[in-house]
């Protein structure tokens, strides 16, 4: 049902480290390849050596550049992109059906794809482009936090959490309940001021991100000025040096 | 927002329907049983076919139209879904209304009620279309006081054009209707025009900086990908501003076209088809700009500044 549950026992969620991120996709191909032959149907692209080759993905890694008017801390960052897992989402109240739907007991937003027709509503009714329709299939597709390894006991439990984190090599992604304010991922949030995107849209996400960490040494802009001699025989010889080496 | 050529036939067909449906059954309300047997027919068969036109047309973007069934189930949480509900809710009530107004089954005392209720859920139908569109938060163009009055105008105004249209055709006086309908396409524009200032001269004040959180100096550095994807063939669509402008002074002259027409029609009835055409026309161009013109906040992450 679209009616949203009013709580849910958890709020299953990732927790996304912009500072760490190195935007490497590792994240975004080993979600592909996980959700290709897991939940839902295949994740098929079109036209795949064709001029314009394009499918869902259900993680998008976005680099944007933050240009420092001071000259001191310009900096890229890989952003990654998908599902937030909302608590109040319009794109499961919009859906006609009832494909889309909240888990009470997790907070997973998830479609059926049995009973998703492809009227792609819900993807006009998310902030966060979260969603991407499937031509082949004819069902929209979109993270399901990998419901289909957090909860798989034939796998350690060490490997039960979604592809994504599993592969980031940086440790920039971490998942866990955010509705527990003593977990890790809580506690992590606390400590570096994690944020919400766009939360005056009021769709109250889940998943936070961190933001990149003030830089430590950060370098003076133009090149150093050479130091001062202090009019030593060696110094007066690198001096001859220089002025032979400059051809002046 | 990419303008789906079904979902805009779907709005404006089934629009014209619900209105001439809306003012078949207002005008039997007032005036009773029919005096033409054909006129009911042919204009109930027109109205039931763009409305029944449209709603085929709609399924035809879905992914799975042979699902489109279970759009009915959840009318408690989603505007599409009621939108399906009041459809087929109006089918029974349009039908039996057409059976009395006609004569073919003789219920007189049926025929005011019947043709109010049809009148009245024909508007409920395209008020929910107009809040399918209204509700989306995403979408500023769309999130707009006037965006469902729009929709009711047009549906009025288009339904009124056929109205007379098939007045004339069968040589039958229109009554009130004729005056109705210049009077529908002035206030439609009016309302149009309305609806334009206030997205023009409402603050496109999101930006990357507040969709990223990466502050007001954010620029886009690399795109994830090297083709468009979904969200940006569907969402990324914007018209450019030079083009929206000439295709709002068409919308306008058209309908200033239309009301001369319609203004003719008084003398040379056979006018207001040509004239119902042109309001048919400029209700596709209209909700042509409707989509193109719908700037979706996703563009954010997508190297668009503001929103």
């Amino acid at each position: 049902m679209t009616a949203l549950p009013q709580t849910t026992a958890k709020k299953l969620g990732l927790v996304i480290d912009l500072d760490t991120c190195v935007g490497c996709q590792a994240c975004a191909t080993s979600c592909k390849e996980w959700n290709t032959q897991g939940y839902s149907a295949p994740l098929a692209d079109e036209d795949t050596r064709g001029a314009d080759p394009h499918g869902p993905w259900l993680n998008r890694i976005h680099g944007y550049e933050i240009e420092d008017t001071n000259g001191k801390d310009s900096r890229v960052v890989h952003f990654p992109r998908s599902c937030l897992h909302c608590e109040t989402p319009a794109c499961v109240t919009v859906c006609p059906t009832g494909a889309s739907y909240k888990r009470a007991e997790d907070g997973i937003v998830l479609v059926n794809p049995d009973t998703c027709i492809g009227c792609k509503l819900c993807s006009w009714a998310c902030p966060y482009g979260a969603r991407e329709y499937d031509v082949q299939e004819g069902v929209m597709k979109k993270c399901t936090l990998c419901v289909d390894r957090i909860y798989n006991e034939n796998f350690e439990p060490e490997d039960r959490q979604p592809a994504c984190v599993k592969a980031c090599p940086t440790g920039a992604r971490h998942f866990g309940d955010l509705g527990d304010e003593n977990s890790a991922v809580s506690q992590l949030v606390k400590e570096r001021g994690g944020f919400d995107l766009l939360p005056e849209m009021g769709y109250k996400p889940t998943n936070k991100y961190l933001p990149p960490r003030a830089k430590r040494d950060t370098p003076q802009a133009g090149i150093e000025a050479l130091p001062k001699g202090d009019g030593s025989a060696m110094d007066r010889l690198f001096k001859l040096a220089d002025r032979l080496l400059s051809g002046n | 927002m990419n303008p789906a050529y079904s979902v805009i036939f779907f709005t404006t067909a089934s629009g014209a329907g619900y209105g001439l449906l809306a003012l078949l059954g207002l005008t039997a309300a007032s005036l009773g049983q029919s005096a033409s047997l054909a006129f009911v027919i042919v204009s109930m068969i027109i109205a039931l076919g763009l409305i029944t036109a449209g709603l085929l047309s709609s399924t035809l973007h879905l992914g799975h139209p042979e699902r489109a069934w279970r759009a009915l189930s959840q009318w408690k949480t989603s505007w599409l879904s009621r939108e399906g509900v009041a459809a087929i809710i109006t089918y029974p009530f349009a039908l039996a209304f057409g059976v009395t107004w006609s004569g073919l089954y003789p219920a007189h005392h049926a025929i005011a009620p019947l043709g109010l209720i049809t009148a009245l859920l024909s508007f409920s139908t395209v008020f929910t279309t107009g809040k399918i569109y209204a509700s989306l938060k995403t979408i500023r163009a769309w999130h707009q006081p006037l965006t469902v009055p729009v929709y009711l105008f047009f549906a009025l105004a288009s339904g009124a054009s056929l109205f007379l249209a098939l007045s004339a055709f069968f040589m039958r006086d229109s009554g009130s209707v004729a005056t109705v309908t210049p009077l529908s396409l002035i206030a439609l524009a009016l309302l149009k025009y309305l609806y334009w200032r206030a997205i023009d001269r409402a603050p496109r004040d999101r930006t990357m900086g507040d969709a990223t959180g990466l502050g007001p100096n954010v620029r886009q550095w690399e795109v994830p990908h090297t083709t468009k994807n979904f969200v940006q063939r569907e969402m990324g669509f914007v018209v450019a501003r030079r083009h929206a402008k000439r295709l709002r002074g068409l919308f306008y002259i058209l309908l200033l076209v239309a009301v001369l027409l319609e203004l003719l029609a008084i003398t040379i009835p056979l006018v207001s088809i040509l004239a119902f055409c042109i309001v048919f026309i400029s209700a596709w161009v209209e909700r042509w700009l409707f989509f193109a013109q719908g700037e979706h906040i996703v563009t954010l992450f997508y190297g668009n500044a503001q929103a």
